[in-house]
């Protein structure tokens, strides 16, 4: 975990471009950009060195391998095969030759350099326009061996919001619940992992039941659900320390938690009597502030990113619906009119959209709003899903589907899954053991 | 018989055919319900999952969706509980409150609180002190049926009352 913190050195080489290619990522991409993602391109004693570290044959290849593997799953992309190269990615580095990447259909290419230096990994790449034969962008930088996957991350990043104009995600983990076990007595666990499936950590034993986790969007922290001693309350997690603690002294059941935008308060349901109400507590001060009073369930809420409304979850009209309200609990408004009942508002970093899950004759669909209730867009049904998280550029959703189990009560699976909001690209997110409940976190380098 | 007359009765006699089919329908349905049966509406009715607290005394009562009323059953169910409290005025308990699978995590932890919430304030008005009862959701983290079928889902959606001590 000492190594998360190490800073990465960003050194931008000046390249002049004007607009050249661009990748629109706001309708469903059916045609993705052909890229070339060449090896990047190691000296024989850096390979050696980073061989004898990192216990990787060719650093460079692997962190290659890891832009390829997240251009294509953003689904904007077609990073194509490396068989059919035919420059070499020293050369390609200087100068790639682009009548060459232009013959197998190429119209963006990635190269680039890794080395050892001071005991560290530096490396350089570029971002080539094949078409037009010019260089879009090209960066450098500095860190300890061991991020050599947050090197890939950040490079798809910057090629990202290069190509498209918006701020990438790849450079970022979620945390979720990871299940195990019989559906009647599932063990549950929190558990980090990098976006792309690597690097997965069980951050409790399964002692008792946890739910619910949601990241800091400032910070390495995290608020959950645990059921420690019986006792299901809200908690702080530092995922950096490890230490935790409970929020708040509530006589009762405290849940649905998230932070505030700013990462200073958590907000919460508190239950009591028969009765939900949301809550928030600033974290610095510890003042508890009571925010909805009505003899419903108030649960779920989530702010807007400028902190100034809270969206949450209802059923005062006799099911469950979205409403919004001013962040101090006036000026409360159902925005969902739609057929069937809904819950789960989240809020998009954005601003502009709420996603919801939706529950309408028997199945369950995940889909977003605006935050006034209009535009409401299905993105996609099952027969179980709910709880979408956000990616942090509010272009990806991630969230948890549970399988219909057999006469015999068996085949029950929970797994992550992730869409475009555009309703495109639907893609398992793969996980050691099941999961749900997934958070996704800011980006790391921001 | 007249024409009108062998016409009447054809018609009657169509007429009634109708209603058997009817019936022999309706029947089905019916003999159908009783056979999977268990329930009336969407509320569990069966014994299944059911423990006791003590002889003829039974520990869960059942909920329709999304509902926390409690039925006419239940109701008796929860005035054996509080006449058996009373006689062993010792004995706490906790009532654990679920949903079934069909609802969105955090809702179903405060509707288990709710339908919990229903059974305590019932055997408060049978004269049970609040302090010898403590209410636990479990929201649908901890089915007793793993079924995903409407019959499954009713054994889940319960209030059970577990002795604490």
């Amino acid at each position: 975990m000492k190594n998360f913190l190490i800073s990465l050195i960003i050194v931008l080489i000046p390249t002049k471009t004007l607009s050249l290619i661009e990748v629109d990522i706001t309708r469903g991409n059916l045609d993705p950009l052909p890229i070339a993602v060449s090896s990047l391109s190691i000296d024989e004693e850096s390979r050696k060195n980073f061989q004898n570290i990192l216990k990787k044959k060719n650093i460079g290849s692997e962190i290659s391998i890891i832009v390829e593997n997240n251009l294509r799953t953003s689904g904007l992309f077609n990073p194509l095969n490396k068989d059919a190269f035919l420059q070499a990615p020293d050369i390609a580095n200087l100068k790639p030759r682009f009548e060459d990447w232009n013959l197998i259909k190429a119209q963006a290419l990635i190269t680039g350099k890794v080395s050892y230096v001071e005991e560290k990994l530096r490396v350089e790449f570029r971002l080539w326009d094949v078409l037009a034969g010019k260089e879009m962008m090209a960066l450098a930088f500095t860190t300890v061996p061991n991020n050599w996957r947050r090197v890939g991350h950040i490079i798809t990043d910057k090629v990202y919001e290069r190509l498209t104009g918006e701020q990438g995600y790849f450079d970022t983990r979620i945390i979720y619940v990871a299940e195990e076990g019989p559906k009647t007595q599932r063990v549950k666990k929190l558990a980090i992992m990098d976006q792309d499936g690597a690097n997965n950590k069980f951050l409790t034993l399964g002692n008792e039941l946890v739910l619910t986790p949601r990241f800091n969007p400032t910070s390495q922290m995290v608020t959950y659900l645990s059921y420690f001693r019986n006792l299901p309350r809200v908690y702080l997690l530092d995922i950096e320390t490890g230490t935790q603690e409970v929020v708040g002294d509530f006589p009762g059941m405290t849940f649905a938690p998230r932070f505030s935008p700013n990462g200073k308060k958590i907000i919460m349901s508190f239950a009591k009597d028969g009765n939900s109400e949301i809550y928030t507590m600033d974290l610095e001060n510890r003042i508890v502030e009571k925010i909805t009073n009505h003899p419903s369930i108030d649960t779920s809420p989530s702010y807007s990113p400028d902190g100034k409304l809270i969206s949450f979850n209802s059923d005062r009209s006799g099911y469950q619906q979205i409403y919004v309200m001013k962040s101090d609990g006036s000026n409360v408004k159902r925005i969902s009119f739609g057929k069937g009942i809904y819950g789960t508002p989240v809020w998009s970093p954005r601003g502009d959209l709420i996603a919801f899950t939706k529950l309408h004759k028997g199945k369950f669909y995940i889909g977003v709003m605006r935050t006034d209730g209009s535009g409401e867009r299905l993105l996609t049904e099952n027969f179980y899903q709910e709880a979408p998280s956000w990616s942090p550029n509010g272009r990806v959703l991630i969230f948890y589907r549970e399988t219909k189990t057999d006469s015999k009560g068996k085949g029950f699976s929970a797994k992550l899954w992730s869409i475009d909001l555009t309703g495109y690209n639907e893609r398992l997110v793969p996980t050691p053991t099941d999961g749900s409940d997934p958070s996704w976190s800011s980006l790391l380098s921001n | 018989m007249s024409e009108g007359a062998i016409m009447k009765f054809n018609k009657i006699l169509k007429n009634t055919f109708l209603v058997l089919v009817a019936c022999f329908a309706l029947s089905a349905c019916a003999t159908q319900k009783v056979s999977t049966g268990q329930m009336q509406g969407d509320v569990y009715t069966g014994t299944d999952t059911v423990e006791y607290l003590a002889s003829g005394v039974p520990d869960r009562v059942f909920f329709a969706t999304n509902e926390s009323v409690l039925t006419t059953a239940s109701r008796e169910t929860l005035r054996k509980q509080a006449a058996w409290l009373r006689k062993n005025s010792n004995i706490t308990i906790v009532l654990e409150g679920h949903a079934d699978e069909r609802g969105t995590r955090e809702y179903n932890l405060a509707l288990g609180e709710r339908r919990a919430n229903a059974a305590k304030d019932y055997l408060m008005t049978y004269g049970i002190s609040s302090d010898r009862i403590s209410v636990l959701s479990y929201g649908k983290e901890r089915p007793v049926d793993s079924g995903s079928n409407p019959l499954a889902w009713s054994k889940n959606r319960r209030s059970v009352s577990v002795k604490a001590n």
